[in-house]
């Protein structure tokens, strides 16, 4: 299976995983599907038969919140069938809500953000110590994760002892729970000295920028990672993929609604699928499409995260003006960066 | 419970403009009433706990009334130390909020399970530890917080919990418990939102001939202990219940007092969290039953222990 391919089968599963448990983080999902895609479809080195293979390429999923996402592409990758994915938060299932490390192929249990990057840098960190360096670690971090202290506590570690078998990925939707990153703590001067990718790099990181949703740019950043390794000084580098929140169906863009939201029944579903169909690749049947998978939906009222998501879809942020540096029009790719005035 | 802590903070800042709103940027669909209405007294400090609680604390300091809102674990076990160290034993006036105690937030997974918060705040000197019921409790908590000043603990539910009293709390005070049933023989001991699931065991209990008293308790600390050292020398067993870890919350509190009250007559049963993370999604409900805190086996417990 290649990237594309793969990218869409992720995000065909996360409409019916979180439509029918009726839970959160879609958009999260589908702002790393292409992300997830490359690793698994060419660059990870794994063994969906012997999951704990000694010699395997590591991946930890720092942004644990996005779990649809990982469980949908380990699924497709042979780790577990792909009908358990209809499990996804059921009672008794494995498939929990955050990043599950009962799942075979995933490696560490995450959930609260700035965890998994650290121990991927302790990975990496034993795995230099041992000589053992055969293998990479990655892991896929948020940028609203990037509000985290610890997360630039690893920064610091890695580079001083030159984890140059560690790659980190930075997935740059520039969106978190309430609103815009930059309306919530700013990463990038808003009138462009610096941004996220130098302060990076002034931590000692080599630093590549892609398209996060340009599966090319995405290989090729990440065998640009693989050739650093070699370079002195030995340096970790960091992968900032931009990306768009809720990437792939068209009104869930840039609206901070699908942060929480899940795609209900009628027109949300309807339009979600109808919009991935019309864009299916060669050589991909839809699983959905016929009776492989059984699809029966929760009852809304049923869903854990009903009574906080099941929110009108005109839904807008009334965030306090004074913070706004970002405004866009829900359902486009569309963002306006404004400098404002400081409030004395 | 957690729309009616936004609704009494909200009426609470209109009168007293030194109270401040931090979120760890979370509150979507619960908070806006209060940023629409006061964005003057309200900052999202980002996924940044550690540097939130310390801010907190900094606030405090030069006079403000600082609540500080997140869910889980977020806005306790990720910043202990700083609550320890900053809030506590600087006596700053921080009130920590958590939403989703216990299981609230069940197959979102143990990063999201809140069960080990009760013993880790408890055990902080110079901190209030309240964990309300239902809307009424929450809403008699947030009032008495801003009244009380000093570091506090308020553990929340989500919402949707079962109504315990029907009007607001007369006289309701930080460190008393609240009797909702008179009874003999069993009194029965909860704290936070695990309450219908004990209100549920009352019920049972009755239906088997069983007259159980039964109390909640908003406040964890200081804990009321005139009331536990009556119960312990009036009743034949004490059952305490909580969507936390057997371990070191509410029922440790209990029973701290119960060991050290001369004449005790009543045996203690405590019923929490088995000591062990869950490894399977569930929603609230089921991850209860796995952990015997759910109505049936709760009252199934009681009448294994009156028998012996």
């Amino acid at each position: 299976m290649n990237s594309k391919q793969l990218s869409w089968l992720i995000r065909r599963h996360c409409v019916e995983m979180t439509h029918r448990a009726c839970v959160s983080h879609i958009g999260s999902d589908f702002s790393a599907s292409d992300i997830l895609a490359t690793l698994y479809a060419g660059v990870l080195r794994y063994d969906a038969d012997d999951p704990q293979w000694r010699d395997r390429d590591r991946f930890l999923m720092s942004k644990g919140h996005a779990s649809a996402a990982l469980y949908a592409a380990l699924a497709e990758s042979g780790f577990f069938p792909v009908e358990e994915l209809m499990t996804f938060c059921e009672n008794g299932s494995r498939l929990i809500g955050h990043v599950s490390s009962k799942v075979p192929g995933v490696e560490f249990s995450t959930g609260s953000l700035g965890h998994g990057f650290s121990v991927a840098v302790g990975m990496a960190f034993a795995a230099k110590k041992s000589g053992d360096m055969g293998h990479k670690i990655y892991a896929l971090l948020g940028d609203g994760e990037c509000n985290e202290g610890s997360v630039w506590e690893a920064a610091l570690f890695a580079n001083h002892f030159r984890l140059n078998n560690l790659v980190a990925i930075i997935d740059r939707n520039q969106m978190q729970s309430l609103d815009f990153g930059e309306n919530t703590m700013e990463l990038d001067d808003p009138e462009g000295a610096y941004r996220l990718i130098d302060k990076w790099r002034v931590f000692g990181w080599r630093a590549i920028e892609v398209d996060g949703h340009d599966l090319n740019q995405l290989k090729a950043a990440f065998e640009e990672a693989s050739e650093n390794a070699d370079k002195k000084p030995h340096k970790p580098t960091v992968v900032i993929a931009d990306t768009i929140k809720g990437r792939g169906v068209s009104y869930m863009q840039n609206d901070v609604l699908w942060h929480y939201r899940y795609p209900h029944q009628g027109w949300e579903y309807d339009v979600a699928v109808r919009e991935l169909c019309d864009a299916i690749p060669d050589g991909v049947v839809d699983p959905y499409a016929s009776s492989v998978i059984m699809r029966e939906a929760r009852s809304e009222n049923d869903g854990e995260t009903a009574d906080d998501h099941a929110l009108s879809s005109s839904w807008k942020t009334t965030y306090p003006e004074q913070m706004r540096r970002v405004e866009a029009r829900p359902g486009t790719d569309e963002r306006v960066h404004a400098v404002i005035e400081d409030k004395q | 419970m957690r729309d009616a802590f936004v609704r009494a903070l909200v009426e609470l800042a209109r009168k007293d403009k030194r109270i401040e709103l931090i979120t760890g940027d979370l509150g979507f669909g619960v908070l806006r009433p209060f940023w629409e209405e006061f964005p003057d007294q309200f900052t999202n400090a980002g996924i940044a706990e550690q540097n939130m609680v310390s801010v907190a604390a900094g606030m405090a300091l030069e006079g403000k009334t600082v609540f500080v809102y997140s869910i889980g674990n977020f806005p306790t076990l990720r910043c202990l130390e700083q609550i320890r160290n900053d809030c506590a034993y600087h006596n700053a006036n921080v009130k920590i909020v958590c939403v989703g105690g216990g299981f609230a937030y069940g197959s979102l997974g143990v990063s999201h399970h809140a069960t080990e918060d009760i013993a880790c705040l408890r055990a902080i000197p110079n901190m209030t530890v309240m964990a309300p019921g239902d809307a009424m409790e929450a809403d008699a908590c947030v009032r008495a917080l801003v009244a009380h000043p000093g570091p506090a603990y308020l553990r929340l539910g989500r919402g949707g919990e079962k109504r315990i009293h029907e009007t607001t709390i007369e006289n309701f005070t930080v460190g008393k418990a609240l009797r909702i049933h008179e009874g003999e023989r069993v009194a029965l001991f909860s704290t936070g939102a695990i309450y219908e699931e004990v209100a549920g065991a009352y019920e049972a209990l009755k239906k088997q001939g069983l007259s159980p008293a039964l109390y909640t308790f908003p406040t964890i600390k200081p804990i009321d202990r005139a009331l536990i050292e009556n119960v312990a020398q009036n009743f034949e067993l004490v059952l305490t219940c909580e969507g936390h870890n057997v371990l070191g919350g509410f029922g440790s509190a209990v029973s701290e007092v119960l060991v050290a009250t001369d004449n005790r007559k009543a045996k203690g049963l405590l019923l929490g969290v088995h000591d062990r993370f869950t490894e399977i999604a569930g929603d609230r409900e089921f991850l209860r039953i796995q952990e015997e805190i759910d109505s049936q086996n709760i009252a199934l417990k009681v009448l294994e222990k009156l028998r012996g």
